[in-house]
């Protein structure tokens, strides 16, 4: 009795030892079957507080390997993609990244929220496996404090304030307007960021700036912000602000008879803005955003058509700049003419005019596209795609 | 009988010692050559961190009796306050850690003192309520970044250091359990009007639990913010403390032993289902279900396991313990 219950004992220990080992033995194991597939690691928010962005992004991204394999793979080899969810949190996306880049993945897509890129950007770096972002739109992504760009991090949507170059191009080329008044959320960076690029561009094209003003975060009257723009007669107002604000503020700009074209950024798209602010008032609203599926481009078409075919529904952004950041690695893959990360991280960093569903890009010295945006109109209460604004 | 040492209290202290030198050394082994790699080290790392919240919440939840929801609100004043430290103000890990943790503790003790008065649901609440402002307040601060958080935290949390996390938490917890003060907190959670009859003052006492919860809790978010390279107050945010809640009631309210394997089985666990999304919460939630279902009072429920009933259990005398 005493001897059995000691070799019991004794067989469970070594059962644990045997149980460790045995993972450290496969994990090793994994990268061997590299040679036949090219495996992609995709990293995504599948559950979790954001696990809508997540899905969306893995199917878009899934649509992409899925073609490429039907058009015949690439380098001979076929693409492979290894699903791993990061439960929406920094943590947990590091450790899936660390978790892919044993399986010898030669590129990791996402994930998708700022936050938790940075979480997976030390075990890239350590491991030296290039990752592209689909939607990480925070400048301090791809560079590092000291403003030095970070190796192996990319991503295909463009950072958060290019959006204002790119709606100051459109005030003043499109719009015709000289004159713009800026009304800021004063406290976020976002805001600032947006309305200091949509400055910078409008001053460059020759344009004025007759006011900059900024409201707070949960202020809901704007009437004597409002009535001073007004005496000033701009003929047209950037707010790139988050709709909580920006929709009581259009409200009453129209109210106080103010009805120049207002724009603003991708915080603008909720369908809380019509619901707030009236469909009358919304019309000679635009904003920038990263893609439509109105947008009349035969890419843009064809993506939006073999993406409803598989899963039944409309692409939102997050499933085209995966679908893109999928394309881009492909391309980058080709260029390489190897599937070595290192001569793909040097590939992806040389990328110019890349034709994706989102816009043409080039890629930056700071691993950031320069690349195509769409204006949105408001017609009617209606979201309707106005133009796709080139960068110049 | 070489199994005797184990009835001596100094034979216990030894035994204990070297099983966690044992314990230490073969972890150490692994990952210098390089059977843990990275991936292994993070689980390893969430796993030692979340059995520091899990036995350090124990003690408020489990022990004590009052109900806390406020756990992640701890950490991340223990986070932000070690990478402050560490990161901008360039002091040592050490210093940054014991920082954090005793600025986690003086939370403890402002949110404490009011809230302890109050009772059950209402604790709950207040404590909740706590923890989101907290987190709130570090939204709004722009020093630590806003809502982006702190992003480029050195790595310094080791191996060593989340081992000596681990063992320093239980050690604290366990001793106190074991004094008379220990007493005195359980006491509190039997009945509360028995033991103001004995003299006993239940809010000091309550606080007590809470500030030292909170002081372990900030030790887990300095060591968190050191591996995890950023952090940001959504991760913080209260379902950061229902996750710790769950371990807790999982292993046995009041056992620690049932909190450091309800907090590695569900760290591991979800691990497991990063390769299965579409049914990683359906497992996670029929294991917690069929869980409470047979076993009400958790994993452990209060029974604990130390060197003494490994000794036993090995030696094959009285199963019952």
């Amino acid at each position: 009795m005493r001897v059995s219950r000691k070799v019991v004992w004794l067989v469970l220990l070594l059962f644990a030892f045997g149980m460790v080992a045995g993972c450290g033995g496969k994990a090793g194991g994994g990268k061997e079957a590299a040679a036949e597939e090219i495996l992609i690691g995709i990293n995504a928010e599948l559950s979790g507080a954001v696990a809508s962005y997540g899905s969306n992004a893995r199917d878009g991204a899934l649509l992409a390997i899925e073609q490429i394999n039907e058009q015949g793979g690439i380098l001979g080899k076929k693409l492979k993609a290894i699903e791993r969810d990061n439960k929406s949190s920094a943590d947990e996306a590091m450790s899936v990244s660390a978790d892919l880049v044993t399986k010898g993945i030669v590129a990791q897509i996402g994930p998708l929220t700022s936050g938790n890129v940075q979480g997976c950007t030390p075990v890239m770096m350590d491991n030296k496996i290039p990752l592209i972002a689909p939607a990480a739109t925070a400048v301090s992504v791809t560079v590092n404090e000291k403003g030095e760009t970070l190796d192996y991090i990319f991503r295909v949507c463009f950072i958060d304030p290019f959006q204002g170059t790119l709606m100051a191009q459109f005030a003043y080329d499109n719009l015709g307007a000289r004159k713009a008044a800026i009304l800021k959320d004063a406290s976020n960076d976002y805001s600032k960021g947006l309305a200091d690029y949509f400055k910078k561009t409008f001053i460059e094209k020759g344009g004025q700036i007759v006011a900059e003003e900024g409201f707070i975060k949960g202020d809901r009257d704007f009437r004597a912000t409002l009535t001073k723009i007004r005496s000033l007669n701009p003929d047209f107002i950037y707010v790139p602000g988050y709709y909580e604000e920006v929709a009581p503020l259009i409200k009453q700009a129209r109210e106080l008879g103010i009805n120049v074209a207002i724009g603003g950024g991708d915080g603008w798209d909720s369908p809380d803005m019509v619901e707030v602010a009236g469909k009358a008032n919304l019309n000679n609203t635009y904003f920038t955003n990263h893609y439509s599926v109105e947008d009349p481009n035969p890419k843009v078409q064809e993506f939006v058509k073999a993406y409803r075919a598989k899963y039944n529904k409309d692409p939102d952004a997050f499933a085209a700049l995966a679908y893109d950041a999928v394309q881009l690695l492909v391309q980058a893959i080709k260029d390489a003419n190897s599937t070595n990360p290192e001569d793909i991280k040097n590939a992806l960093a040389n990328i110019k005019d890349f034709e994706g569903v989102t816009g043409k890009m080039t890629i930056d010295e700071q691993h950031n596209p320069v690349k195509a945006g769409v204006i949105i109109e408001f017609k009617d209460g209606k979201q309707v795609m106005n133009t796709r604004i080139e960068p110049k | 009988m070489i199994m005797n040492v184990f009835a001596n209290r100094w034979g216990k202290l030894g035994a204990e010692i070297l099983i966690l030198a044992f314990i230490f050394l073969f972890v150490q082994y692994f990952i210098t050559v390089g059977v843990f790699n990275q991936y292994h080290q993070i689980i390893i790392t969430s796993l030692c961190i979340n059995i520091i919240l899990a036995v350090s919440l124990n003690l408020i939840n489990g022990f004590t009796g009052q109900l806390s929801l406020g756990h992640a609100g701890f950490m991340a004043v223990g986070a932000y306050v070690s990478v402050v430290l560490t990161k901008f103000m360039g002091m040592p890990f050490l210093v940054g850690l014991v920082g954090g943790c005793l600025a986690a503790a003086a939370a403890g003790f402002v949110i404490g003192v009011p809230t302890l008065r109050l009772k059950g649901d209402y604790l709950a609440i207040a404590t909740l309520g706590f923890g989101e402002i907290i987190r709130v307040i570090l939204q709004n601060i722009e020093y630590v970044g806003g809502p982006a958080g702190i992003v480029g935290i050195p790595k310094m949390t080791t191996w060593g250091w989340l081992f000596a996390g681990v063992v320093i938490t239980i050690a604290t917890i366990q001793n106190l359990i074991n004094s008379s003060y220990g007493r005195a907190i359980i006491s509190v959670r039997e009945d509360e009007i028995a033991s103001e009859v004995m003299g006993i003052n239940i809010t000091s006492y309550k606080v007590l639990a809470f500030v030292i919860g909170a002081f372990f809790a900030g030790l887990a978010g300095g060591l968190y913010a050191h591996y995890f390279y950023i952090i940001k107050p959504e991760t913080f945010n209260f379902l950061k403390s229902f996750d710790v809640l769950v371990m807790v009631v999982l292993g046995g309210l009041g056992s620690t032993t049932g909190a450091v394997i309800a907090a590695a089985f569900i760290t591991l666990l979800s691990a497991a289902l990063q390769a299965f999304p579409a049914i990683r919460m359906i497992i996670y939630a029929l294991i917690l279900i069929l869980l409470m279902i047979y076993r009400p009072q958790g994993l452990m429920g209060n029974k604990e396991l130390s060197v003494k009933i490994l000794g036993k259990i090995w030696s094959g005398k009285n199963d019952a313990a």
